[in-house]
């Protein structure tokens, strides 16, 4: 007949309380807040009990302000770059065979190619022997090691690439490095709690909460930053005009008409910097200071000795910044970058420069921007909604169905909070789609409540009694319960493998919002149902 | 006294005239297919690449001011709409900016907004920005992609999971169901040029779930009757299925649809595409339950001889104890 053993009671009450319990923090959020933001010292003062559990159900960026983009880091720029910095290596050692090679001269490769022209091409077969053995192993797929290199040969062409297993672990370098520094410059900007993950082999995702736009994020994540410090060759107005071998041809950052020849091998780069900071030069003009570490104030030290009353470049980006005359040794290890600045970019740059050069360039996919303010009228005109979405749901149950109608609201307000409980324990995200999740499942929950109900009432014109009624209309209706809400399970399981940004937020409370009112439904009700039965033991039943 | 939406005993003939229901179920697959085709859908910026800007004044939105202020930047096909909600405060005025996807490129334009702000900020001085989203042509194509797929997989899943749990004449007559609601869904969206972005591909999906879970109950009552009554030909049992939860059905999509039109009218002009998606589901879904899921089954038939008395056995879940 209709019992539940203590101890079901006990379990069914208590996992109840636990998840109200953990909703519990959502009610004061600003408090809890602030109580979170708090050092461990101070978190007694803020007045939330640090016994009680403080987890927040996150809100995302459409509801609480601030910026999203998605960014793709562009791999094979330092393929190209990689080979690029092989090239001396390959010279010498062809070199070194010129007997038999002939004279070589390095080609216009492409992308992620170093191409190389021999003067014998009979003798194509000793040169890739001989660039072969420059090969480094690397770690394979398979687990086994195998060369970082390929070296094929196209007419007199000889061809160097990178293997896959090279590329892939490249990759790896190339996407870690550019997290990393994404990390510090963001970091470095202040921003509170940004999320800045991998996606995919060449994704990023960053976001930002509460900053209002997002071109401010991307001026300070998408400049690569590249510092480096070279020797000035010459000065032209032609911009095809042929820079010579080692060399190369630069623009000047405030003059679109001048351009500088520069040697291609740096003195020094930017990786060598220790510290910049934002800070004036002698005319009253923003500009950065810089310092060295230790290698790179010797190398500069020595190069500004040995060239005093030439000019160098300071190269950012591939553009000239300025091109000062050397005065005197520089062996302090600290300099000052002068150049056409304001103090926003002077700071800016200061900020790249401490945090480092992006390995390989950025390029945005997506962007989207939600202001504070429309996060918080989002946030109101969800919570009217859910309010009288609920409120009318009540009504309805309990004109319908009602004591068990009322049963069915407490089920359902338990349900809620229950949401809220396990979005907290679980640290998911609540975003817009997903009050909208909420509101639904407001609306579904009292389906298993309404087949249970419905078929009490059926049971009633046919069992016995009152008893047999309610236990026969819990135990036919189960597998109705059990079939609808496991295909909607699954459909919101599928929204959460497939979705993306706020629909996966709706899919995560629409999946909550199944197994709390599944729960409630089975066990909670019926719980209140055989209590009030015990209590009252009515002889006709109505529903 | 209890508030009853439907009488305690009834006995509608659902069957009575389904070649009717079929044949108006049939024409508005047709026309909906028709209005897709022919107008198109009106994709939001995660399909079709681009950006969407939502511009906030305290002076009235002029339209063609707007229009007349950003044509000159060159940035090909723009769609200005001003959006009401009753929400606004008086001297809140909300326009909708959309642009369509540079050429050429691959990833966003940034220097556009930059300059679109500006000019609009000369038109209308004090205006804000709330809400900035770029989508480039590479990202949409994924998302369409992954979106038609989440969509198919849906599907696929329930038709296997229904197949498990019934007989293959249920999944047909449940994936019908859906896919006339998906199909019908897509027909509306299309007929009112109403922006179809991912959040209606959620929608979408919700309504696969809401759908099925209509169409589970009446199946399961129907698998039930099935067993009890042998001797009753199959339409008088799906007859007696439907009538039998019919109280059920209307209470739910009731209590469904109270929640949902709460949301409609006061969840603020961001989601109510997104609302309006579900709400025509629910409502459809409703109806494809009785009328296209157990017409279909009807056509069918089923094995009438259940060797397994009981109505749990032979399923993963029979031995679970509520």
């Amino acid at each position: 007949m209709l019992q539940i053993e203590g101890w079901k009671r006990f379990l069914i009450w208590a996992t109840c309380a636990l998840g109200l319990l953990f909703a519990l923090p959502n009610a004061f959020y600003s408090k809890v807040e602030t109580y979170n933001d708090a050092s461990d010292e101070g978190k007694e003062a803020k007045g939330w009990p640090t016994f009680l559990p403080s987890g927040l159900v996150n809100l995302g960026l459409d509801l609480r302000g601030g910026a999203h983009l998605l960014g793709e880091v562009k791999l094979a720029e330092v393929y190209t770059s990689r080979l690029e910095s092989f090239w001396p290596e390959v010279r010498n050692a062809l070199r070194e065979e010129r007997a038999t090679i002939g004279a070589i001269r390095q080609q216009d490769g492409g992308e992620a190619k170093l191409r190389v022209r021999i003067g014998k091409p009979e003798a194509m077969d000793s040169a890739i022997k001989v660039v072969q053995t420059l090969a480094r192993p690397v770690a394979s797929f398979s687990g086994g090691m195998t060369d970082d290199i390929v070296v094929t040969a196209v007419g007199d062409n000889l061809i160097v690439t990178l293997s896959d297993a090279e590329k892939l672990a490249t990759d790896d370098r190339t996407m870690a490095q550019s997290l990393e520094i994404i990390r510090r410059r963001v970091d470095e900007a202040g921003t509170r709690e940004p999320t800045i993950q991998r996606q995919g082999t060449d994704r990023i995702l960053i976001q930002v909460p509460g900053l209002g736009s997002a071109q401010e994020l991307k001026d300070l994540i998408g400049t690569p930053a590249l510092l480096t410090f070279q020797a000035v060759v010459g000065e032209t107005s032609n911009p095809n005009g042929n820079a010579g071998i080692g060399n190369e041809l630069v623009q000047a950052a405030d003059n679109e008409k001048t351009y500088y020849i520069l040697e291609r091998a740096p003195v020094v780069t930017g990786e060598d910097l220790t510290d910049a900071q934002p800070a004036f030069d002698q005319n009253g003009r923003p500009a950065v200071n810089f310092r060295f570490n230790t290698s790179g104030a010797k190398k500069f030290g020595q190069y500004t000795t040995d060239n005093i009353g030439e000019p160098f470049a300071i190269v950012l980006d591939k553009q000239v910044i300025s091109a000062p005359r050397i005065q005197s040794a520089i062996t302090g290890g600290s300099g000052i970058i002068t150049g056409d600045f304001d103090v926003t970019e002077s700071t800016r740059l200061s900020t790249l420069l401490r945090a480092g050069s992006l390995p390989a360039s950025l390029i945005f996919l997506e962007e989207r921007t939600v202001g504070p303010e429309l996060g918080q009228d989002s946030i109101d005109a969800g919570k009217t909604a859910c309010i009288v979405g609920f409120g009318a749901v009540l009504i309805f149950m309990a004109l319908s169905y009602g004591t068990f109608g009322i049963f069915a609201n407490i089920a359902l307000i338990i349900n809620v909070g229950m949401i809220f409980g396990l979005l907290s324990m679980v640290g998911a995200t609540l975003t817009l789609p997903g009050i909208a999740g909420i509101v639904l499942t407001i609306g579904m929950a009292v389906d298993a409540n309404v087949l249970i109900f419905e078929r009490i009432r059926e049971e009633l014109k046919t069992a016995k009694g009152p008893a047999r009624a309610i236990e026969l209309g819990y135990e036919k209706a189960l597998s109705a319960i059990t079939d609808a809400n496991i295909t909607t399970f699954l459909t919101a399981t599928i929204l959460f493998i497939m979705g993306a940004g706020p629909v996966k937020g709706f899919a995560v409370t629409l999946g909550l919002g199944i197994i709390t009112s599944v729960f409630t439904a089975i066990f909670v009700t019926r719980i209140m149902v055989v209590i009030w039965f015990e209590w009252r033991k009515p002889k006709i039943l109505e529903v | 006294m209890r508030l009853r939406l439907v009488k305690e005993h009834t006995t509608f003939n659902f069957f009575k005239m389904w070649k009717m229901w079929i044949g108006v179920s049939a024409v508005f697959v047709v026309l909906s297919i028709v209005s897709t085709v022919i107008m198109g859908l009106n994709f939001g910026i995660d399909f079709k690449g681009g950006t969407t800007i939502r511009a906030e004044s305290s002076m009235p939105v002029d339209v063609a001011t707007y229009r007349a202020a950003i044509e000159p930047l060159g940035l090909g096909d723009i769609s200005i709409a001003e959006v009401f909600d009753p929400s606004f405060r008086v001297d809140q005025h909300v326009a909708q900016i959309r642009i369509q996807a540079q050429e050429g490129q691959e990833s966003i334009a940034s220097d556009m907004v930059v300059r679109l702000e500006a000019v609009l900020q000369d038109i209308a001085p004090g205006i804000t920005f709330p809400s900035v989203e770029s989508v480039g042509p590479k990202v949409s194509g994924e998302l369409i992609q992954s979106a038609a797929l989440a969509v198919v997989i849906a599907i696929a899943v329930v038709l296997i999971y229904i197949w498990f749990r019934f007989e293959w004449q249920f999944a047909v007559g449940a994936v019908g169901a859906l896919v006339h609601d998906i199909i019908l869904t897509i027909g509306v969206f299309s007929a009112l040029q109403i922006k179809f972005d991912l959040a209606i591909i959620a929608a979408l999906l919700t309504i696969v779930g809401y759908s099925l879970n209509d169409t589970v109950v009446v199946f399961d009552r129907v698998r039930e009757n099935l067993r009890r009554y042998k001797q009753k030909n199959l339409s008088d049992v799906l007859n007696l299925s439907i009538n039998e939860t019919l109280s059920r059905t209307v209470m739910t999509s009731v209590t469904t649809l109270l929640a949902l039109t709460s949301l409609f009218v006061l969840g603020g002009d961001v989601i109510r595409g997104f609302v309006f998606a579900m709400i025509w589901g629910v409502l459809v879904g409703t109806y494809s339950s009785v009328f296209v899921a157990s017409s279909t089954l009807l056509r069918l038939g089923v094995k009438r001889d259940w060797t397994k008395p009981s109505n749990t056995d032979g399923n993963q879940f029979a031995n679970i104890d509520a």
